[in-house]
């Protein structure tokens, strides 16, 4: 490789024309070839030489980047002027031009008015320097803390899941990797993060979710961003599927949209790569568009909000994920169509077969759903106008329709000429047209009225948050390096005070709340109370859920360190179901008991074995 | 004898310009050729010198250039000979020699200038002519030791390329020289193929020198893929290049023109060479091996590839054998003895019995092995050390305290690391250091600041002004406390004065200085008092790239681009010994532990450890690949190591003066290095965003102290980097720039976040 490119170095000279061309710009007409040679040689041979200077000046500055203040400094070392005016900190474009037979490539320079300048206002002061501090190691183990890195990069699961032999290089890969996995479990074993033991004999369990509502959003939003779960996937996952197995047969609707959610907040974690899991994650998914019954009272319950999201889900999942080997889209696109199409499907089923192609995009809609909607816009009609069969068709029939109506209509008002005619819509889509037609116009409506806004650009100003200041502070009083995990910072650097010691990056929060298994069995059935009675307020959370709530930060768990000799961690320690309406849930839900107190142990440990660290300054 | 006529002439012409430039460069070294092999002058016949003959002219200039040297570097018996068989008048300013005698000494000498390629050539040709016989041949042989001494040197001076051969034909001989050396059997091929680079370079000089540019080029196209990869960089700057008024000031080259090229090769393979290349005739190469490499022939086994490619890469090929073989007291110095209060060992039982000071000797294990004298260690004195002061004493108190409660570190108990990141410091953070207590922390950045961190809650304050000063009660107990203006109290203090990028930053040890180096060539002492500047040390007048307190304080050392270190004393505006040898800029520099010696990294890719009494370089190590950016000595002084951007760890003894270790790992340039406070835990810190810790208790123990081979300068390193590396952490996006062991042994990191 080096071979190859040596000779280039070699050869490599500023041609002659751009002698020319710069002669020219200072008023040198005519140059002889031979000068323009020698020139270009001359000048070829000290820009290299001072592009070699300016190394060395980077490498000083520790830096990968050569800046213009590196060539300056390579200048002055020669003792000749800096170029003055080119400090820019980003790349400088150059312009290329041609013409008359020659080429150029020149640096752009706007003329600038004064006024303009004067009158803009002053751009935001940069940010002072200030010194934070974190644990990159705990006695040789790397504490998955945002601050670090997570634990595997993507591409390094990557690498497992699609070539386990190959990880396990001989040589320096190998300590490298296993050290890492031994210490992100064992750090994970002291967070007391583990999964319980039952994670071996978990065809008889079946973990279920508790539900406290404000808990659980702060355990969604650990999973969402927490950069050191990967170790925990294949249990999530697993957890996942089991827990949509078992909660359709119970039709336990409130668990079901937790457990969507989570797939939701797996998905919206960078640091994950759910590729090997997908087999586990889409077919829950797909249950919950699909499956005939998913509540206890289908005529009373919002379960078509749970189809909606997981529709919307798994629109997400063949974005992020469809590639040409694994075909996902298409493989459901498939499933959808087929039972839809069947005669006997369910009013529900079909409800989650249109959600789930809709959501697939336009295209879709396009080919697969405008061509059936006066087939299904009979037997709409068949339930609608015809006798009374069960009020809970009535209601599916009524929900398709408003579905249908939902995603055809905007894609009818983009494809669609715009004269709306009622009759011509009728011809064409039987029963549903004169009520398409009309959402047609209103969608056309207010595209317009969208068109007219978009102009106004949108600001969104985020809300310093008070209450960090005050966990700062806190800190500052104790001294010394903390383990930070228990800061919370909002992704605005603004409040950052120029303590050093309270170690904070511009990354999101950091407290860890896993979901996981054990609660006493004795308190299991007033949390199924609990969950029965939440169902309604579940499902109208779910919305907001999805558009990426970010929790303010809690004052409590910021000024957590103060506390935690008393409390060892913000730890949501998170509950577990009797097995599927089984009795020998007891003996599982016990277990889980002992361990979770062994983490609360785990926890307090870590405290302990923190603050000598600490102190030691 | 016409070729050699021709090439007299040659080197006449050329001495007078080139004279000028050269001289300076060549001074530094007088006997570099004693070691050159014998084989030049055997076998010529006896000198005649009355059987000179008459050349050119212009001559008569190059003798008078060569007496003129030679008076310069007081080489009175040379000048002497010299003078006799040219036969010159005394006064070597009186231009008006005579004519016969100056054309005639013209010649001898230009023959001298030749002599190497002219003896050879009689041996080869085995019925030498007679007249090339005189030309080239040698005073007497009792004068023969000075001159030879001398002659090949004035030789490297005048006629540096000029010997012109056919410009094609070095192709031809390159590449029947790679063909023989890739025929040889695989033993000596290895130490043969050391001979490539060089000459390389040299031929590939020797043809931009004669101007044959295209020649020149098609050269360096067919050979440089063939060189070893790393001398990548060199070959770079080579390659631009490409024109004689190029070679001017150009550093590198310099570099190569005024030092020899040092290779060492066993004698069995440097016969094969010799052999071969008098049966081609070669004797382009072969002139280029007498003047231009320093061949340093060893009895025993050929060196293997490994053990060759360990050692090479400097930019001036090895060290000579001879040049580690001075004795380095490596020793650490005895320790003053220090009465450690016994009472406040334990903090309760202070508190309960109110104070009751008992002052009584501690006799514990640290105090007794600070009363044996180390045999290696340098006399006390042997460079005056500042005395201590009571504020030290009790700092050492303060230490030794610290150190009984030190974390026990190995491969079972690994450090916890801290990372204290410079957050929003736009790529400028350049330099960082942590005071011994790790209390401050000090940071230089490319907008040519200083600032400074307390890092515990205790906060950084002023004197009070002069005015202020004078109110204070003077006999109060606190009056330390009292001169602090408490108004000025901040955790960061801001320190300017410098006009360029801080490159270079230490805290003396008693906490009360900071020095800093900069781009604007100057080194300053601040006050941690005042947070002023005292004193800006001019002396380099390039950019300083490190700068470093000795660890007993006063004493600092200084290195930049000038390749010049220097050592001051901070009450000293100018330095007290100036190290000079490097052949490209001083990267880093670090005192030994106990201050008797200083170690400089430079862009040569050599260390050298120089002797502060003497100003002497007692060591030149070998090994790095790439500039070297990171030195670390190891507690007890014994051993060091040193980190490079070629992304390797190599460990050293000192005492023997070799390589004992190579840690393959970092990926990236390694900017820092630090042993752990007992030594046994080794930590580098890299660009390439990770900390790692090595075993150097297991490296540094494994060595067979009795097996070495320092004489041959043959090097086994065990090839267990990989056992050695006890762990890797990762930073998020933050080049790892500096470390410190606490003096419990938790590992404090530095680096600036850069998203």
């Amino acid at each position: 490789m080096a071979e190859e490119r040596r000779p280039k170095q070699c050869t490599v000279v500023v041609p002659t024309e751009s002698m020319k061309a710069m002669a020219e710009s200072i008023g040198v007409g005519q140059l002889q070839e031979e000068s323009c040679v020698a020139l270009s040689d001359e000048v070829s041979y000290r820009i290299k030489e001072i592009a070699q200077d300016a190394l060395k000046f980077m490498h000083h500055g520790k830096r990968r980047k050569l800046t213009t203040s590196d060539i300056d400094n390579a200048l002055k070392l020669k003792n000749v002027e800096p170029l003055y005016g080119f400090q820019s900190q980003d790349f400088i474009p150059f312009r290329f031009a041609s013409g008359g037979g020659r080429e150029l490539h020149f640096y752009e320079e706007k003329e600038v008015d004064l006024s303009d300048i004067i009158n803009t206002p002053l751009p935001r002061v940069p940010l002072d320097v200030s010194l934070k501090a974190h644990w990159l190691s705990i006695d040789g183990v790397q504490p998955a803390i945002p601050e670090n890195p997570p634990p595997a990069p993507k591409e390094q699961q990557k690498a497992e899941s699609t070539e386990p032999l190959k990880v396990v290089k001989p040589g320096q890969e190998e300590d490298g990797i296993q050290n890492k996995t031994q210490g992100a479990t064992s750090a994970e074993s002291k967070e007391g993060i583990i999964l319980s033991e039952g994670y071996g004999g978990y065809s008889t369990l079946d973990y279920c979710m508790f539900v406290c509502v404000c808990r659980l959003q702060e355990a969604l939003q650990s999973i969402a961003t927490d950069p050191g779960l990967y170790q925990m996937l294949p249990r999530f996952s697993t957890f996942i599927s089991e827990g949509v197995r078992v909660n359709v047969v119970q039709n336990n609707l409130a668990l079901l949209i937790y457990l969507m959610r989570m797939v939701k907040a797996l998905m919206d974690n960078p640091t994950l790569y759910l590729e090997k899991y997908l087999h586990e994650l889409i077919p829950a998914v797909v249950t919950c568009i699909v499956s005939k019954q998913l509540c206890l009272r289908p005529d009373v319950d919002n379960h078509w909000a749970l189809r909606d999201f997981a529709a919307r889900l798994m629109a997400q999942s063949c974005k992020t994920f469809s590639t040409t080997t694994n075909n996902i889209q298409s493989r459901i696109t498939k499933t959808f169509t087929k039972s839809w199409l069947d005669e006997k499907t369910q009013w529900t089923t079909r409800y989650g077969c249109i959600a789930g192609l809709s959501e697939l995009g336009a295209d879709v809609i396009k080919t697969l759903i405008l061509p059936r909607l006066t087939i299904e816009g009979a037997r709409i009609r068949a339930v609608m106008d015809g006798p009374v069969v069960s009020n809970i068709d009535k209601i599916g029939a009524d929900h398709v329709q408003s579905l249908l109506l939902k995603h055809c209509a905007s894609v009818i008002a983009k494809t669609r000429n715009p004269p709306d005619n009622v009759e011509q819509y009728r011809l064409d889509y039987g029963y549903l047209g004169p009520m398409l037609c009309s959402h047609v116009v209103k969608a056309r409506t207010q595209a317009a009225l969208q068109a007219q806004q978009v102009n106004r650009t949108t600001l969104t100003i985020t809300q310093p948050r008070p209450t960090l200041t005050v966990s700062q502070s806190s800190l500052g009083g104790s001294g010394g390096p903390r383990t930070p995990s228990i800061i919370k910072v909002p992704s605005s650097l603004t409040l950052m005070s120029p303590r050093p010691g309270t170690p904070t990056q511009p990354s999101p929060p950091a407290t860890k709340y896993i979901v996981m298994a054990t609660s006493s069995g004795a308190s299991s059935t007033q949390q199924v109370i609990t969950l029965s009675s939440s169902q309604s307020g579940g499902t109208s959370t779910v919305q907001s859920a999805t558009s990426g709530l970010q929790p303010l930060v809690k004052l409590e768990s910021g000024g957590g360190p103060g506390l935690t000799a008393s409390r060892p961690m913000q730890k949501y320690i998170v509950v577990s179901l009797p097995s599927s309406a089984s009795l020998d849930g007891k003996g599982s839900g016990l277990t889980a008991i002992s361990s979770s107190t062994a983490q609360l142990e785990a926890g307090m440990k870590l405290e302990r074995s923190d603050s000598p660290g600490a102190s030691t300054h | 004898q016409f070729i050699l006529k021709m090439a007299a002439v040659q080197s006449g012409q050329s001495e007078t310009e080139e004279e000028k430039e050269i001289q300076p460069e060549t001074s530094n070294d007088g006997s570099r050729t004693d070691g050159r092999p014998p084989a030049g002058s055997p076998g010529v016949p006896a000198p005649s010198p009355g059987a000179v003959k008459p050349s050119a002219p212009g001559e008569e200039e190059t003798l008078r250039a060569v007496l003129r040297f030679l008076q310069k570097n007081n080489l009175s018996e040379s000048v002497e000979i010299l003078r006799r068989e040219a036969g010159l008048p005394d006064e070597p300013e009186d231009q008006t020699g005579s004519e016969s005698s100056g054309t005639g000494s013209g010649g001898q000498e230009a023959g001298g200038g030749v002599g190497d390629a002219g003896s050879l050539l009689s041996r080869v040709s085995a019925a030498p002519t007679p007249a090339a016989a005189t030309v080239a041949a040698p005073p007497p042989p009792p004068s023969k030791v000075g001159a030879g001494d001398d002659r090949p040197d004035v030789n490297v001076v005048l006629s540096a390329y000029s010997q012109q051969g056919d410009p094609v034909l070095y192709d031809v001989y390159y590449s029947g020289l790679k063909k023989f050396i890739e025929s040889v059997l695989d033993c000596h091929r290895a130490e043969l193929s050391q001979v490539f680079y060089p000459l390389f370079v040299h031929m590939y000089l020797e043809l931009v020198y004669n101007n044959h540019e295209a020649e020149s080029k098609a050269f360096f196209e067919k050979f440089s893929g063939d060189q070893e990869c790393y001398y990548a960089d060199d070959l770079r700057i080579l390659s631009s290049l490409s024109k004689k008024e190029h070679m001017r000031g150009n550093e590198t080259l310099l570099d190569f023109r005024t030092s020899k090229f040092v290779l060492r090769i066993s004698r069995d393979s440097y016969q094969l060479l010799k052999r071969h290349l008098q049966e081609r005739q070669n004797n382009q190469i072969w002139t280029i091996i007498q003047e231009h490499l320093y061949i340093d022939i060893f009895d025993g086994m050929p060196r293997s590839k490994s053990q060759i490619d360990a050692m090479s890469g400097s930019l001036a090929g090895e060290a000579k054998r001879d040049s580690n073989k001075a004795k380095v007291f490596y020793g650490l110095l005895k320790e003053p003895e220090i009465e450690v209060p016994l009472d406040d060992e334990d903090e309760e039982v202070e508190n309960e019995e109110g104070k009751p000071k008992k002052k009584k000797p501690k006799k514990d294990s640290l105090g007794n092995k600070s009363k044996k004298q180390d045999p290696n260690a340098p006399q006390q004195n042997r460079i005056p050390l500042p005395e201590l002061k009571d504020s030290d004493k009790l700092d050492k108190i303060m230490n030794l305290k610290e150190a009984t409660k030190r974390v026990r570190l190995g491969r079972d108990t690994l450090p916890s690391i801290c990372f204290y990141s410079f957050l929003n410091a736009y790529q400028g953070l350049t330099a960082v250091d942590f005071t011994d207590d790790s209390s401050l922390i000090a940071g230089g950045y490319a907008d040519s600041t200083v600032r400074v961190w307390s890092v515990t809650p205790k906060k950084l304050r002023r004197v009070k002004s002069a005015a202020d000063l004078s109110l204070i009660d003077k006999e109060s107990d606190d009056v330390l406390e009292r001169i602090m203006d408490e108004k000025t109290a901040s955790e960061s203090k801001i320190l300017h004065g410098h006009s360029g990028p801080v490159y270079g930053i230490s805290f003396s040890p008693d906490r009360n200085y900071l020095l800093s180096c900069s781009e604007d060539g100057t080194v300053r002492l601040w006050s941690l008092q005042t947070f002023t500047c005292l004193v800006g040390y001019k002396g380099h007048n390039y950019p300083v790239w490190d700068t470093q307190f000795s660890p007993y304080g006063y004493y600092f050392i200084s290195g930049g681009h000038d390749r010049v270190a220097r050592l001051w004393a901070t009450d000293h505006y100018q330095p007290l010994r100036m190290f000079a040898g490097h052949l490209a800029d001083i990267t880093c520099t670090r005192f030994h532990p106990n201050s008797n010696y200083v170690a400089t990294g430079s862009s040569d890719r050599t260390i050298r450890l120089w002797d502060v009494l003497t100003g002497n370089c007692v060591r030149i190590l070998t090994g790095h690949k790439g500039p070297i950016h990171a030195i670390a000595f190891s507690p007890n002084g014994k051993f060091m190591a040193s980190g490079a951007t070629d992304g390797r760890v190599l460990l050293w003894d000192i005492g023997h003066g070799i390589m004992i270790g190579d840690l393959k790992g970092h990926t990236d340039a390694i900017y820092t290095l630090k042993f752990s406070r007992d030594g046994e835990i080794l930590a580098s810190g890299s660009m390439d965003n990770t900390v790692r810790l090595w075993d150097a208790f297991k490296a540094f123990d494994e060595l067979e102290t009795d097996d070495f081979t320092a004489t041959t300068g043959h090097i086994h390193l065990p090839e267990n980097s990989q056992e050695l590396l006890l762990g890797t952490y990762l930073t998020k996006a933050t080049p790892v720039i500096h470390l410190h062991f606490t003096r419990r042994n938790l590992l404090l990191a530095a680096g600036a976040y850069n998203p």
